[in-house]
């Protein structure tokens, strides 16, 4: 015969871990539901034979001290986050089973979010929910189950729709979402329905096992001491007001659902993280020989979102870097680009580059006429400024600087391609200013994917370096020295 | 070719791969965003889990879960989401539960904008969460350490069962910069205390309650004996032009990067200024800059908030020399110019 007060091996026999003087006693008040269905999980627990897989996370209410009780891994979160706590638990282990045990404060109130997305997910995770319709833990205040016209110390003249709205149906509001495998609400009224959870509790871990999906099991449990009831009573204060508010039954089930196969984390060595990352590891070997007189550049680049800016400033980063430059990239970001406008900073250097931030650019690129307008009179004297000229028809230009006026959106027209104007104005801007090799800079457009846009960029750039060219402007100087 | 052009925000999860992390949990938001898409994309190809979470509590507490099974774990976000973060870093900090928490600041109080700030330098570097604990924090000023500080933020965390911090403004995370790729770290730390769902890690608890008042108190003593280490041996900062200089700059981020550039003009304009770059914001570099100020007429701290460094600085003197403050807020950063101004006022308040 089953010794029916042997404690399933997943509960300590002591509960050492309690700062209560009695180490064999729960610190649950008496009559309390938590009790009765700590042991209904344990038992599953160990009848199911995941002793060693289980993890337990504990919220913050009643039972924030599960780990006084269950001898499985042990996780305390966070007031409402037990379903965040859990995913990452899951996500990192995933040949465990995690169980978030969580209070209707809890769950329902301030981890509304965290339960309502893990359970979208699927999570691989049984929720046990201990719908009590009070915070036990701080006092007896209002949860979102209290029922109407109940008395909490924070609803002292009861419950009140136009105050603080209907008691809140989780297992209702929950199984219309696809993702859930299994949601059942039960109750600790007598020996008959605990049975009910019992099986529950069960069914709900099985799901999990078997990899098909999130559960939850939600339980009506008598809070006497919150209620401020005799706990006998409170058993049928539980039949009597909340059954018929929340109605037991199963919500969902979908034994039908595909079981996920959960493998345990791969670890990679040195050479598979760098494939994966596409990247190689080490000190740059490339010896670069910069040529001692070549100046500090400072570039703003703008234009419409859509020109190609941000990448022509990127591509001019880039080649200069394969160089042995130094160099930095700043973009302007977020909401300014969706008006319309784009710009970023250049800057390329033989020596180590101070600020990124180029207030004062030696050279700026206006691909169109609000940039021209914007950035023209920043420019340093001796500076120079290269324009779209298809674009800008009336360019107002300080004297100190030299205008290069070239219709880069014209000649790309005329290629065939009118994205590529940005490609047209980098072989301008390498003709002009010696930024970089045009060399390296047809590497890096040699490593583009499609074949087919090697050839238009390529030959858009040396449009536009025959266009710069063919200005005769005298360019010497260009750049901080 | 081993170098790669990438934006600081993209470094941050290269770094995090190479130093064997394999979850991030973030929420997105400007200017941090790069971060999570840059997860997105890499984490599949390690086999590593990337969610994007309900919110930056929601990704906080999964970064919580996944530290506790001792995996190596990090979330991201903008100065908005890390206030949200807060209750779940001050959590980590009381559980010892290893984390890296990465804020790319931007411009507040409220709503703010995007703009590059540095307004979060009191919620990070003194905690903004609630309780008596600590947080290493890390302040990368371009892409190459944003990779090479995240990777030291991992060994630190576990080193020390503690959440670090990288702490950058916008701009820092939306510039690119050529980034030498470190070797990937293979060999991680045991961690015994973890629970992992096996047999042997049952007796395992991850938990931040200490009911009792003396409990509590051993506790805390016992994270504020670790700070004591880390406060000894964990302190990093560049000095720039600092030999023979008769006043000194402190300033972290995008801010030292523009004041190294002000610093050489002034330099060529004859004045003997060098700057401290704290690297880590705490442990702050106390000892150093007391040093120094036996040796210098005069300081200037040049932040993007308004004065919150610049107490830092002045305990770690001891009001002993003059402290100025250049600050720019609101999304707006000092030019170069700017700081020569300041640094020349500097000089003829105290020649
Ligand atoms: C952020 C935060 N807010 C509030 C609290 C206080 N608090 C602790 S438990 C609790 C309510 C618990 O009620 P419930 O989840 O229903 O569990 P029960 O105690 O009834 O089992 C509250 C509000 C907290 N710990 N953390
Ligand atoms: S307050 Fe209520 S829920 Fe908490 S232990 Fe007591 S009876 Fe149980």
């Amino acid at each position: 015969m089953k010794d029916v007060f042997k404690k399933p091996d997943s509960f300590f026999d002591e509960f050492s871990r309690s700062a209560g003087v009695d180490k064999e006693a729960t610190h649950y008040c008496p009559g309390c539901g938590h009790g009765n269905l700590h042991k209904l999980v344990a038992e599953a627990i160990d009848d199911l034979g995941i002793v060693d897989r289980t993890v337990f996370v504990s919220p913050v209410g009643c039972s924030v001290f599960g780990y006084y009780y269950f001898h499985v891994g042990n996780v305390q979160a966070a007031h409402g986050r037990a379903p965040a706590v859990a995913t990452g638990v899951r996500r990192a282990l995933p040949q465990s089973i995690v169980i978030s045990y969580q209070g209707d404060g809890d769950l329902a109130a301030i981890g509304a979010n965290e339960i309502l997305q893990a359970a979208n997910r699927g999570e691989l995770m049984t929720v046990i929910f201990v719908n009590n319709a009070i915070y036990g833990m701080t006092g007896g205040q209002m949860a979102p189950t209290t029922l109407l016209g109940q008395k909490t110390t924070t609803t002292p003249y009861g419950r009140k729709i136009a105050n603080e709205g209907y008691p809140l149906r989780v297992s209702e509001l929950l199984s219309t979402l696809t993702a859930p495998v299994y949601i059942e609400r039960c109750t600790l009224e007598d020996s008959k329905t605990i049975m009910k959870t019992r099986k529950a509790i069960r069914k709900a871990l099985e799901y999990q096992i078997s990899g098909k999906g999130f559960s939850l099991v939600e339980v009506l449990s008598p809070c006497p001491t919150g209620w401020e009831i005799e706990p006998l009573a409170s058993r049928e204060w539980l039949t009597k007001n909340m059954v018929s508010v929340f109605p037991p039954g199963v919500y969902k089930e979908r034994t039908d659902a595909e079981p996920r196969t959960m493998e345990p984390l791969k670890v990679l060595n040195a050479q598979e993280v760098l494939g994966a990352l596409n990247m190689s590891a080490g000190p740059d070997q490339r010896v670069a020989s910069i040529p001692p007189d070549f100046p500090t550049h400072e570039l703003v680049l703008a234009g419409f979102g859509g020109q190609g800016v941000l990448l022509l400033g990127q591509l001019l980063t880039k080649s200069s870097m394969t160089e042995g430059k130094f160099v930095s990239w700043l973009p302007s970001y977020g909401p300014e680009m969706r008006g319309g406008t784009a710009n970023c900073h250049v800057v390329v250097s033989r020596r180590r580059i101070g600020s990124p931030f180029v207030p004062r650019p030696t050279l700026l690129i206006a691909m169109n006429q609000p940039s021209l307008e914007k950035f023209a009179d920043s420019v340093r004297p001796g500076g120079m400024v290269v324009y779209d000229s298809s674009f800008v028809k009336t360019a107002s230009i300080p004297s100190h600087v030299t205008p290069v006026p070239i219709p880069f959106s014209e000649i790309a027209n005329q290629l065939g391609n009118a994205k590529t104007a940005n490609m047209v104005a980098a072989g301008a801007i390498i003709a002009l200013t010696g930024i970089t090799e045009e060399e390296s800079f047809t590497a890096l457009i040699k490593k583009l994917r499609k074949k087919e846009l090697i050839e238009t960029n390529l030959k858009a750039l040396a449009a536009g370096r025959e266009s710069a060219l063919a200005l005769g402007i005298q360019v010497a100087g260009v750049g901080i020295h | 070719m081993s170098k790669e052009l990438l934006k600081g925000n993209e470094a941050i999860v290269v770094g995090a791969i190479l130093a064997g992390c394999r979850s991030y949990f973030g929420y997105p938001i400007t200017p941090a965003s790069e971060i999570a898409e840059t997860a997105a994309l890499l984490m599949p190809k390690v086999g590593g889990t990337f969610i994007q979470a309900e919110s930056e509590i929601g990704a906080i507490n999964m970064v919580y879960g996944a530290a506790s099974c001792g995996q190596r774990t990090m979330t991201a976000s903008s100065s908005p989401g890390i206030s949200l973060k807060q209750e779940g870093i001050s959590y980590c900090a009381c559980a010892e539960l290893p984390c890296v928490v990465v804020d790319i600041m931007r411009g507040g109080p409220g709503l703010g904008n995007i703009g590059p700030e540095q307004a979060d330098y009191n919620q990070m570097v003194k905690g903004g969460g609630h309780g008596n604990y600590k947080v290493v924090c890390l302040a990368p000023n371009g892409a190459q350490e944003m990779c090479d500080l995240t990777m030291l933020a991992f060994d630190l965390a576990d080193t020390y069962r503690n959440p670090v911090a990288i702490l950058a403004d916008g701009f820092i995370g939306q510039m690119m910069e050529p980034v030498e790729i470190p070797a990937p770290v293979i060999d991680l730390p045991e961690k015994k205390w973890a629970v992992k769902g096996t047999g042997d890690t049952r007796d395992n608890l991850i938990s931040s309650i200490y009911l009792k008042h003396d409990d509590l108190e051993a506790q805390i003593h016992k994270l504020y004996a670790k700070y004591n280490e880390i406060e000894k041996a964990e302190v990093r900062f560049e000095e720039y032009r600092l030999d023979d200089c008769e006043y000194v700059a402190v300033a972290y981020g995008i801010v030292s990067r523009i004041l190294m550039s002000a610093i050489d003009e002034a330099r060529d304009a004859g004045i003997k200024i060098g700057m401290l770059r704290p690297i880590t914001l705490w442990p702050f570099p106390n000892a150093r800059l007391r040093e120094l100020s036996r040796h210098v007429k005069g300081m200037l701290v040049a932040e993007c908030s308004t004065g919150m460094l610049i107490d830092d600085v002045k305990l770690a003197i001891e009001c002993s020399v003059p402290v100025r403050l250049y600050s720019r807020v609101g999304g707006n950063i000092p030019s170069a110019t700017e700081l020569g101004i300041a640094i020349r006022q500097l000089q003829e308040e105290l020649p």
